[in-house]
């Protein structure tokens, strides 16, 4: 169980002031560094002594790290410790990928956006209440999932894709990430790798221990977002229990080109549903090339929770997903 | 070195919640060090092995069959099994993410069913006894034991259906394997599967810990176990065997090398080439 205490641990305190600093340290101390991004996911860890890094990398000395950069064809690429607030407020952002702006600007609260960063947003950790406690989880390295038991509080937790962990993903940008077919940028002392952002989400069933791909000793350096859906129709809606700050229930991001009436492409991924942003595949090329309208936002929506599987606290997660995908067709919260 | 992981769960108790992951290491390094070791000692300072004379009483069969059919797709059904169980364990333990828990639980269901077919087909349809190591056995390791320490024993016998090597391991795969399959199916209730209702509170969280303990300890003897049994299937002196394991039968110079015919009795076996005169070996006299 946690022991909470107002302060913090002891541990080793490096501020690198290159990438290529911190990646030497996280080389160097591998799984017992702990990247230090915004620190509003890192602090409660460090703080209730659930996580006990004996070193921690602050990465806010690393000018290189921050900002938004256009890029070839029509993209951008945003420095992993761009802060939230930075992002939302970027012109090139708002003109191009007002997706990403709108996501990141329904995270938290003022303060926290000004304060957390893109990467921090798209890496932190479920907010399960059991594993967040301290206690024994398959996440935490245990060998039972408490929240998937018959008396587990479990009303913020998976219906679809999950595998023994029901935690959830509970970032606002991620989904928006994946909608947008971004790239992560993954760098550490082998070099540097790119991963698809919907490749950069792992699952429960592959990694129980992790929600993303990244391993001990990587850093994620930056996001490119390409051209590929610059300027196009975007919906984002973030459904959560206090409209003024939490963690989704449920969300969706979306694309789409729309052509005469008919939708010509789409993306569409919800997030709060499953351990990562949840792409909507088959829906996508279910309503491609179909009229944009009621019936199809409506087989839109049916077909989204297909497979779903609430747990006893959660059933209300199926209309609401249902009709947030009805109205990522439709683009407006009009019922 | 502590080998159990604990844990604080939400009811303030301690438990076991699985073997230290190092373990795996040390069962790999385990199994080779063996490995190398029985190499390097056959290799250059093992003598021949000599085994009191023993002579047929009856014509022994040029191919003397030693697995049924059944037996031998029992064996590399629960060894495919096995291998698919090993992997899927260990090898997301040193880093090879894959989604690991569905082939895990099929090949368990997998190696279930087989020990299951076994039990039934060796109790009914097998010589039970044939693989449990007896008196005789135990008194001639002792005497093989002697003799390779160089103290004076009488010569040892030669083996019955199996040698005392192959009952002593095979005895170790009974509990190894039967604890993990016993562990096994019980952790089916703490996933999802078609066949079983999921219910993680079967058990109090102290017996789940320790049973995942046990399928931990099992598991990782296992890989020591199966490094040691793939290293003796390829030596040049027991091809006959893994051959009678893919083939059903071993020649019967083989046979009667290792084998005393009065402890594993083959005179019901069909002979296609009875031998005429199979008691004399003009190299060795006698066998």
């Amino acid at each position: 169980m946690a022991v909470i205490r107002d302060v913090m641990p002891d541990f080793e305190l490096f501020q690198p002031a290159s990438t290529d600093d911190a990646v030497a340290l996280l080389a160097e101390y591998g799984s017992d560094a702990w990247v230090l991004a915004g620190g509003l996911d890192s602090f409660d860890w460090l703080k209730d002594r659930i996580k006990r890094p004996k070193v921690v990398v602050d990465l806010s000395q690393i000018p290189e790290l921050r900002g938004v950069r256009e890029s070839d064809g029509g993209g951008v690429e945003i420095g992993a410790m761009t802060t939230l607030t930075e992002v939302v407020r970027d012109p090139t952002v708002i003109s191009k990928f007002k997706l990403l702006a709108d996501a990141a600007e329904a995270a938290a609260s003022p303060q926290i956006r000004n304060q957390g960063t893109i990467g921090g947003n798209v890496s932190q950790d479920a907010r399960c209440w059991y594993y967040r406690s301290g206690f024994p989880c398959y996440r935490a390295g245990g060998n039972i999932c408490y929240a998937d038991t018959p008396v587990g509080m479990n009303r913020e937790h998976a219906i679809l894709g999950a595998e023994r962990c029901v935690a959830v993903s509970p970032s606002d940008s991620a989904p928006a990430m994946v909608a947008l077919e971004a790239q992560m940028v993954i760098r550490s002392s082998r070099g540097e790798r790119v991963v698809d952002a919907e490749n950069y989400f792992t699952n429960p069933g592959i990694d129980i221990t992790r929600m993303t791909v990244l391993q001990p000793g990587e850093l994620l350096t930056s996001i490119r977002i390409p051209g590929t859906w610059a300027g196009t129709e975007f919906y984002f809606e973030k459904v959560r229990d206090r409209p003024v700050w939490n963690f989704p229930l449920v969300n969706v991001a979306s694309a789409k080109v729309v052509s005469g009436g008919t939708i010509e492409r789409i993306r569409i991924v919800v997030n709060g549903v499953a351990a990562h942003p949840w792409h909507l595949k088959q829906v996508e090329d279910a309503v491609a090339g179909k009229p944009l309208n009621e019936e199809t936002a409506e087989m839109a929506g049916n077909m989204a929770i297909q497979g779903a599987v609430p747990l006893r606290f959660n059933g209300y997660k199926l209309p609401l997903m249902r009709n947030l995908v009805k109205r990522s067709i439709r683009g407006t919260m009009e019922a | 070195m502590h080998f159990i992981q604990w844990a604080t769960n939400p009811w303030g108790q301690s438990v076991p919640i699985h073997i230290v992951w190092a373990l795996i290491w040390v069962a790999a390094i385990a199994g080779l060090a063996f490995v190398v070791t029985h190499a390097i000692w056959i290799r250059f300072f093992a003598k021949p092995e000599e085994f009191a004379s023993s002579t047929p009483r009856y014509p022994i069969p040029k191919e003397v069959k030693r697995h049924s059919l059944a037996a031998r797709l029992f064996h590399w059904i629960m060894a495919a099994s096995m291998l698919v169980l090993l992997f899927s364990a260990f090898l997301p333990k040193i880093g090879v993410q894959f989604n690991w828990i569905t082939w895990h639980w099929i090949a368990g269901l997998v190696l279930i069913a087989s020990i299951i077919f076994h039990l039934f087909h060796a109790t009914f349809f097998m010589d039970f006894w044939s693989i449990w190591p007896d008196r005789i056995d135990i008194r001639d390791a002792i005497r093989r034991g002697l003799r390779m320490a160089g103290k004076p024993a009488p010569l040892p016998e030669k083996f019955a259906k199996y040698p005392f090597e192959n009952k002593m391991y095979h005895l170790a795969i009974v509990f190894a394997g039967l604890s993990v399959a016993i562990t096994g199916g019980f952790m089916l209730f703490r996933i999802h599967t078609p066949f079983l209702t999921r219910n993680p509170y079967l058990f109090s969280d102290m017996t789940w810990g320790l049973m995942y303990v046990l399928h931990g300890l099992a598991g990782v003897g296992l890989i020591a176990l199966i490094t040691v049994h793939i290293y003796f299937a390829v030596r040049p002196e027991k091809l006959e065997i893994t051959k009678s394991m893919i083939f059903g039968t071993m020649t019967r110079e083989f046979y009667l090398e290792e084998h005393d015919p009065a402890r594993w009795d083959v005179s019901e076996q069909p002979s296609a080439e009875p031998l005429e005169s199979p008691l004399v070996d003009p190299e060795r006299g006698t066998v």
